[in-house]
């Protein structure tokens, strides 16, 4: 789990130890796993439990948010493309693609990188919820 | 969550504040998995 000490800093808080934590982020069920831009800013949220590979890629989705949130939307689409090619299967995916489409986008100001998100979508993950959202981007 | 190898803060805040110093995310794990 390199991946969670190169890339983030960890803490593990303990519902019998500390219940006033669990509500001023508003963990109310475990687990509850999230990801803080350097900010301080939610980035993203993962609540139940998963696998290691689903919890890979939800962490590799959370760090590109983080990122896009900050305004590093060239990073952050390295994080979002690593999801879509590191775990394709993975529930993560067709979200971190519709990002991946985005931060291009932000970062070239390009349209066609939201084209061809969309026309990714519709062939990778077509019954997604990421893919009807996108889909406004392919006419 | 795998612990293995990682050395996981107990506050919330500090992990927050070291976040901020080095640039990185900060990611908070909510458990009640035994101890």
């Amino acid at each position: 789990m390199n991946f969670i000490s190169s890339h983030f800093i960890p803490a593990k808080i303990h519902i019998k130890e500390q219940p006033q934590t669990f509500k001023r982020f508003g963990a109310q069920w475990t687990p509850t796993i999230l990801v803080m831009t350097p900010n301080g800013e939610e980035a993203h949220r993962i609540e139940g439990f998963l696998g290691v590979d689903d919890m890979l890629a939800q962490l590799e989705l959370g760090l590109g948010k983080s990122l896009f949130k900050m305004e590093k939307y060239a990073e952050a689409e390295k994080h979002f493309r690593a999801v879509v090619q590191q775990y394709p299967a993975s529930e993560a995916a067709p979200q971190a693609l519709y990002w991946a489409g985005v931060s291009a986008y932000k970062a070239t100001n390009d349209p066609g990188k939201l084209k061809e998100t969309a026309l990714a979508e519709q062939k990778k993950y077509p019954q997604s919820e990421w893919a009807k959202k996108a889909s406004v981007w392919a006419g | 969550m795998v612990a293995l190898a990682i050395s996981w803060l107990k506050d919330a805040d500090q992990a927050l504040l070291a976040a901020k110093n080095q640039g990185k995310a900060a990611l908070l794990d909510f458990s009640a998995a035994p101890q």
